[in-house]
C-alpha cells in the first residue's frame, strides 16, 4: 500500500507492475505473444498504456489487431494448441461479452473435451471497474460469470506486487486464465516485487491477520479492508483480511480455516451482490462452519442496477469501505434471537 | 503448372480411397445408429464425402485441422485412426477423449484433428491461432478449418477471414456448402449467390466448385494448400455439396422439396467417383471391391474394440480439468 511504504522506499503503480510482469514474461520465454487493439507501439501501446515498448524489443511477437474480439481470443486459443503461451489483451471487461463462445466453450473446455490431449495457456487480460465515470459498458465485474465455468482460472489483483506475480503465474500456467485489472486504481502504488517472483494462482492470502472478524474478498475493497483494518484496531477490533488473489478455483481452505479461527466473516466484492462470488463464498462457510459461526455471514457488494454515470449515482451503485465497516461492526454486535 | 496439380488417375483413385473409407463408416454408423446398437448424436456427411477426400490427399499429417460436429469426413480424410475415433464415439475409456468429448469434440493432435467444435462458426477464429503460430515458427504447417454455409453468416466468420488476410495466414477456409443451414435453405439465410464471392470483402482468393467433381475440388485444393504452404496467404474455397442424411441422425428431412433431393440423389458423387476411377483405368473392379473388404475389416476391427472397451471410470470426472498447478 502506498500508505504504508516507506518514504524512500521504491513503489511502482499497478500499470507498471503489469507492463514489467509482461516484459519479463517475454524476455524469460519466447513462446509468450501477445495480441490485442492498439497494443503495438505504433498505436501507442495499448490505450492503457500497459504493453508500451513490448513490440519495439519484441517485434512480431506482439501484435496489433483489428476491433474483433472473437478473432482476438480465437487466435489466442489457437496458437495456444500450437505450443505457444499468448497473452490477448481485451481492452474492456464488457467487451468480452463478444468472444463469451471463444472462452466458455473453447478455451475452458478443450483440455476436459480431448481428454487431457490439448490444453488452452492462455491469458485473458482485461480491464474494468465502476468510479471512474464510465458507464454502463465500460465498467462491469463480471467475474462471477467465468468463475462459474470450470476450466478456466479468474485472477484480480488487489496490490501491483501481487499484480507482477499473479500474471506471471497465469501466462506460465497451463491453463487459460482470466486476469482482472482495475481501472480506478491503477496509478495507486505499492512496493516493488522481486522480478520474477510468481504469485501462485489458486491460493488465498491472508492479507492481514486477526482473531475477532474475517473480511474474505478480492481485488479493491481488500484495499479498503486493509485500510479498515487498520483504523478498527485502534478501536481493539482485531480483523483478518484474506484475499483470494484467484477467485477460481477457490482456495476454500484458506477461507475455512480464518473463518474457523474468528468465526465471523464478511464477504466483500465489487460486483453487484446477487448471485455474485461472494455467494459462493458465504455458501461455502456456513456448508462447513455452520455450527461454529457466531454471527451470520454478511455480504457487502455493489448494488443490483446498471453502473450509472452520473457520480452521485455511480457511488450510489459502488460498495462503500462504509459499508464493509458496518458489516464488521454488525457482526460484532450480533446476538442470537431468544 | 508443376506435375503435382494434374488430376491424374492416379490422384483421382487416391481421393476415392479416402471418400470410400468415409463412405464406407458412414453407411455401418447408420445401420448400428438405426438398429440401436450405437446410441451417439450422429450428423452423418453423406454425400460430402468427395470434397473432404479432395482436401484430404493434399493435407500432410502434421497440418492442422479444425471442424464441426459434422466432421467425421473431415477427420477421416485427416487421417485419424478408427479406433480411438470409433471408441469415442461408444463414449469409452479408450476413445480418443477417452469418452470426455464424444462425436461433436473428437481430437486427435497426433494425426492434426485439433478441435471439432459444436458451435457453428466458432472454429475459424480458432483455425487461425494455429495458423498463427506456424507462421510465427515458419514450420510449414497448413490449416484447414471446415464449416458449413451456416457458418458464413456469423459474426467469427467475418473476424477471422479479415484477419487471416490482413495477417495472410497459411490457413484455408473450406466451406462445405451443403444448400441448408440446419433446415433453412441457403438462399433463405445468405445475402450471396455463392458465399466464396464474400472472399473479395476481405482480399482474400475465393473459389466456388462443384465439391462433389473429384478434380475440380482436388485442383482447387491443391492450390489453396499450395499457397498456404508458400506463405501467400489463405484461401476461401466454396464447395457445393448436397446432404443426404438431413442435418441429424433422424432428420426427416421434409424441408427439402423431393424433386431436388431426387436430383442430388441421382448426381450422388461416390458412384459417380467409382465409376470414373474405372473408366480412367486406376483400379479394376476386382481392385475395388478388395479395397472395399479391407475397409470393413478396419471397420469390423476397430467395432470389436469399441465393444470390448470400458466405459471410463467414474472417478474421469475430477480429470482433464485444469492441468497441474504451474
Amino acid at each position: 500500500m502506498s500508505a504504508a511504504a516507506a518514504p524512500n522506499a521504491e513503489v511502482i503503480t499497478f500499470t507498471e507492475a503489469y507492463s514489467r510482469a509482461l516484459h519479463d514474461a517475454m524476455e524469460m520465454d519466447s513462446s509468450v505473444i501477445m495480441l490485442g487493439e492498439d497494443i503495438a507501439d505504433e498505436e501507442g501501446g495499448g490505450v492503457f498504456k500497459v504493453t508500451k515498448g513490448l513490440s519495439t524489443k519484441f517485434g512480431n511477437r506482439v501484435r496489433t489487431t483489428p476491433i474483433s474480439e472473437q478473432a482476438i481470443v480465437g487466435a489466442a486459443v489457437g496458437a495456444s494448441l500450437a505450443g505457444f503461451r499468448p497473452v490477448a489483451e481485451i481492452m474492456l471487461m464488457n467487451f468480452i461479452t463478444v468472444p463469451m463462445d471463444q472462452i466458455v466453450n473453447h478455451a475452458a473446455k478443450l483440455r476436459f473435451m480431448s481428454g487431457g490431449q490439448t490444453h488452452v495457456p492462455i491469458t485473458i487480460r482485461t480491464r474494468t471497474g465502476a468510479g471512474a465515470g464510465t458507464g454502463g459498458q465500460h465498467s462491469d465485474m463480471l467475474e462471477a460469470w467465468f468463475a462459474h465455468v470450470a476450466g478456466i482460472k479468474v485472477v484480480v489483483p488487489s496490490t501491483p506486487a501481487d499484480a507482477y506475480g499473479l500474471l506471471l503465474s497465469c501466462i506460465f500456467d497451463d491453463d487459460p486464465c482470466l486476469f482482472i485489472e482495475d481501472q480506478l486504481t491503477r496509478t495507486q502504488t505499492g512496493p516493488v516485487p522481486e522480478k520474477g517472483l510468481r504469485v501462485p494462482l489458486g491460493k488465498a492470502h491472508v492479507a492481514r491477520s486477526g482473531t475477532d472478524v474475517s473480511v474474505v474478498g478480492y481485488g479493491r475493497p481488500i484495499r479498503d479492508a486493509m485500510v479498515l483494518a487498520d483504523k478498527l484496531s485502534g478501536e481493539g477490533i482485531s480483523v483478518e483480511v484474506v484475499d483470494l488473489r484467484t477467485v477460481s478455483p477457490l482456495d476454500a481452505e484458506t477461507v475455512l480455516k480464518s473463518v474457523a479461527k474468528t468465526g465471523r466473516a464478511v464477504v466483500v466484492h465489487e460486483a453487484p451482490r446477487s448471485f455474485g462470488a461472494g455467494a459462493e463464498i458465504v455458501a461455502r462457510i456456513q456448508e462447513h462452519l455452520f455450527g461454529q459461526l457466531r454471527a451470520p455471514v454478511l455480504r457487502v457488494a455493489s448494488r443490483d442496477v446498471t453502473v450509472p454515470f452520473a457520480r452521485v449515482l455511480e457511488q450510489e451503485y459502488l460498495y462503500k469501505a462504509s459499508g464493509i465497516e458496518a458489516a464488521i461492526r454488525q457482526t460484532l454486535e450480533w446476538r442470537a434471537p431468544r | 503448372m508443376s506435375a503435382s496439380q494434374t488430376f491424374t488417375p492416379a490422384a483421382l483413385l487416391a481421393v476415392y480411397r479416402k471418400a470410400r473409407l468415409i463412405n464406407l463408416v458412414d453407411e455401418r454408423f447408420r445401420v448400428l445408429l438405426r438398429s440401436g446398437r450405437l446410441a451417439a448424436v450422429y450428423y452423418s456427411p453423406r454425400g460430402q464425402e468427395i470434397l473432404a477426400a479432395a482436401m484430404g490427399v493434399h493435407l500432410e499429417a502434421r497440418d492442422y485441422l479444425v471442424t464441426t460436429y459434422r466432421g467425421i469426413h473431415d477427420q477421416l480424410a485427416k487421417g485419424i485412426p478408427l479406433r480411438p475415433l470409433f471408441a469415442e464415439y461408444y463414449a469409452k475409456a479408450t476413445g480418443a477423449c477417452k469418452g470426455k468429448g464424444g462425436p461433436m469434440h473428437i481430437t486427435h493432435p497426433e494425426t492434426g484433428v485439433m478441435v471439432t467444435t459444436g458451435v457453428v462458426g466458432s472454429g475459424l477464429p480458432i483455425a487461425n491461432g494455429l495458423a498463427w503460430a506456424s507462421q510465427l515458427k515458419r514450420d510449414g504447417r497448413v490449416t484447414l478449418v471446415t464449416f458449413g454455409d451456416g457458418a458464413s453468416n456469423i459474426g467469427a466468420f467475418h473476424e477471422a477471414l479479415n484477419l487471416a488476410a490482413l495477417w495472410k495466414l497459411p490457413v484455408i477456409f473450406l466451406c462445405q456448402n451443403n444448400l441448408y443451414g440446419e433446415c433453412t435453405k441457403y438462399e433463405k439465410a445468405t445475402s450471396v449467390a455463392n458465399v466464396a464471392e464474400r472472399a473479395a470483402a476481405y482480399s482474400m482468393a475465393g473459389v466456388t466448385v462443384n465439391g462433389n467433381d473429384p478434380e475440380a475440388m482436388w485442383l482447387a485444393s491443391g492450390a489453396a494448400v499450395a499457397r498456404a504452404r508458400a506463405g501467400e496467404g489463405p484461401t476461401l474455397i466454396e464447395a457445393k455439396t448436397f446432404r443426404f442424411m438431413g442435418h441429424y441422425f433422424g432428420d426427416p428431412g421434409a424441408y427439402i422439396p423431393k424433386a431436388e433431393y431426387q436430383a442430388a440423389l441421382e448426381r450422388d458423387p461416390m458412384p459417380a467417383c467409382r465409376a470414373a476411377v474405372l473408366v480412367s483405368g486406376a483400379s479394376t473392379e476386382a481392385e475395388l471391391a478388395a479395397y472395399d473388404a479391407e475397409i470393413e475389416a478396419r471397420i469390423d476391427d476397430a467395432l470389436q474394440y469399441a465393444a470390448d472397451s470400458p466405459p471410463p471410470e467414474a472417478q474421469e470426472i475430477e480429470r482433464d480439468i485444469y492441468g497441474a498447478a504451474a
